[in-house]
């Protein structure tokens, strides 16, 4: 050390080192504070039977306090990669979230459409038309037979989710 | 300590220990005001008496409001408004000064730019004036969502959805902003705790800064003139009145203000009795539903100019994403104000009437300010989102053609 080093700048040293080590660990604690609760992460999971949907008429479900769309699609429907194949039905399942803001979107005949700033998506969740910059989220879930279990991750999730990645 | 003597009055007891006679001469009667400034001079103590009304209003509600998902909306729509005494009066003062207070902030700022008060040596002014405007609407946000209305719910929907635009923790930082996947409970008493407490803080800190701020390079004129305060005072106080520029803040130039805020005041009385309900949304009286977006959902008035910016933007430019071209386009919309001292390049302090260049860049940025309010309650489709569109780019332009349009009135007075 040198020799301008004296016991007064070790004072100011030490008490720095003292204030940085509590502020941080305080950042760290209001940071928590503000984390979602483990009840609330907790969330579950969310059963939907399949076999009850129409073709072409969407249904609407909650999962996490967000709307879940699924659409068994029609024969003149096109197919894409996020299809969900059942036996011989074909579904797509999507967060029915507007991916521009969060509105959710209404289905109108063969599209949904959000009000909130124009955003259209087709009937395998693309979008189409408006500020939405990605398709609907696919929520994670898992298939029981006709059943789909939202929250879990399942290998018919897996691939869709690899091929909407790879597209 | 000081020397203490018996004291001859209660105003002379306070003086010896509070130095009340020197802090009454700095605050008031020798804080100096140019003669040559009018009405739209008053706007500050609009606000700040505004800003009472606020806070006393809310305390009274206050009282009642219940933070909690299931209870908000009865506490105020059942509650406060049938029960309380007068408790109908306290909310509708409290959501007409809500409303009127960005009505007026509007008009001292574009005060402020078009006298050139923003510029050499009152930048702190300017900075600190943004700063209370950005933490008012952030203040005017949380309590637009307290009543958990259809309205409440889906503008912390989207507004909190913005948040997902930062790069990489975007999505997570969204959760952690709301407490929950959804906006929900957690929510709520959070955005609570702000509207009610830390913003109301900042927002006094803020004030009381912005009012010092002023202090040194003092308030603009309406010429725009730069005069010694100090001599000026000189000969006010060496009974040179007529002469002297200046006036002091009370009890002459405050008389002027308070003629004003009576004008005002029975404006906003008017608001509040007869016409309280411009300021509330007829959505926002069904209670929120995280099932069902309203067919049709924009903020409040005064937000409506930076809605239309952020969704101006609808289709996709050169690959980029259109979500993510609106998104810095709003946050553009929302910095570029504060910069505004460093894009003006005219070396001279002037009013907008003798700027040519700048007063036709005035007056088309408040035209297009206008257009961008009023299209930005119209739905966003056909035609309509290419008014937004040519809206917002001409919004973008006008700043970046600002240093260019100052330099030029420069040069043709010959600088």
């Amino acid at each position: 050390m040198s020799n301008e080093t004296n016991r007064r700048d070790f004072l100011g040293y030490t008490f720095a080192a003292v204030a940085a080590v509590g502020g941080a660990a305080s950042l760290v604690g209001m940071k928590q504070a503000w984390d979602p609760l483990p009840s609330v992460l907790a969330g579950g999971f969310t059963t939907i039977e399949l076999s009850g949907i129409k073709a072409g008429e969407p249904e609407t479900f909650t999962w996490r306090g967000k709307p879940i769309f699924v659409l068994k699609k029609t024969a003149e429907m096109e197919n894409n990669k996020r299809d969900l194949v059942i036996g011989e039905d074909r579904f797509t399942v999507a967060i029915g979230l507007c991916t521009h803001l969060g509105c959710i979107p209404a289905w109108k005949k063969t599209k949904w459409k959000c009000a909130c700033h124009g955003g259209e998506f087709n009937p395998s969740a693309e979008q189409v038309f408006g500020p939405p910059p990605r398709p609907l989220d696919l929520p994670p879930f898992s298939v029981k037979g006709t059943q789909i279990v939202l929250g879990e991750e399942g290998p018919e999730y897996k691939k869709i989710a690899a091929a909407m990645k790879n597209a | 300590m000081a020397k203490i003597t018996k004291a001859n009055s209660v105003g002379e007891w306070l003086d010896q220990r509070l130095n009340t006679t020197t802090f009454n001469k700095v605050m008031m009667t020798e804080y100096w005001i140019p003669k040559d400034i009018n009405f739209l001079w008053a706007m500050g103590v609009l606000l700040a008496t505004t800003f009472g009304i606020l806070l006393i209003s809310g305390i009274f509600l206050l009282m009642y409001y219940k933070p909690d998902v299931n209870l908000a909306f009865d506490s105020v729509n059942y509650t406060i408004m049938q029960e309380v005494a007068y408790g109908w009066l306290f909310r509708h003062m409290h959501g007409v000064a809500a409303s009127v207070v960005f009505l007026i902030i509007y008009i001292h700022m574009f005060t402020g730019i078009y006298y050139g008060s923003y510029k050499q040596g009152r930048e702190m002014i300017w900075i600190s004036g943004m700063l209370l405007f950005v933490t008012f609407s952030a203040e005017g946000f949380s309590g637009y969502m307290l009543p958990w209305g259809q309205m409440s719910y889906w503008a912390a929907m989207v507004i909190t959805n913005l948040f997902g635009g930062v790069p990489v923790i975007g999505d997570a930082l969204v959760v952690w902003i709301r407490g929950d996947f959804n906006v929900a409970d957690a929510t709520l008493t959070r955005f609570f705790m702000l509207h009610v407490f830390l913003l109301p803080l900042v927002i006094m800190a803020l004030i009381a800064f912005h009012f010092y701020t002023l202090r040194i390079p003092h308030v603009n004129n309406q010429t725009s003139e730069e005069f010694d305060f100090d001599a000026e005072a000189e000969k006010y106080l060496s009974g040179n009145k007529k002469e002297s520029k200046v006036i002091p803040f009370w009890p002459i130039f405050i008389s002027k203000d308070l003629a004003v805020l009576g004008i005002f005041l029975i404006f906003y009385f008017y608001l509040v009795f007869f016409h309280y309900n411009f300021a509330m949304d007829p959505v926002n009286f069904d209670p929120a539903d995280n099932m069902v977006t309203p067919a049709h959902i924009y903020p409040e008035w005064y937000f409506l100019w930076s809605y239309e910016v952020l969704r101006g933007f609808f289709f996709d430019i050169a690959g980029v994403k259109a979500f993510d071209i609106g998104l810095a386009a709003f946050g553009f919309a929302n910095i570029i104000f504060v910069i505004l001292p460093w894009l003006d390049r005219d070396t001279k302090i002037l009013p907008a009437h003798k700027r040519p260049a700048f007063f036709i860049w005035f007056w088309i940025l408040m035209v297009d300010l206008i257009i961008l309010t009023i299209w930005g309650k119209l739905p966003p489709t056909g035609n309509n989102a290419w008014v937004g569109f040519f809206a917002a780019t001409a919004f973008i332009l006008l700043f970046v053609l600002l240093p260019i349009v100052t330099k030029i009135d420069a040069k043709k007075r010959g600088e």
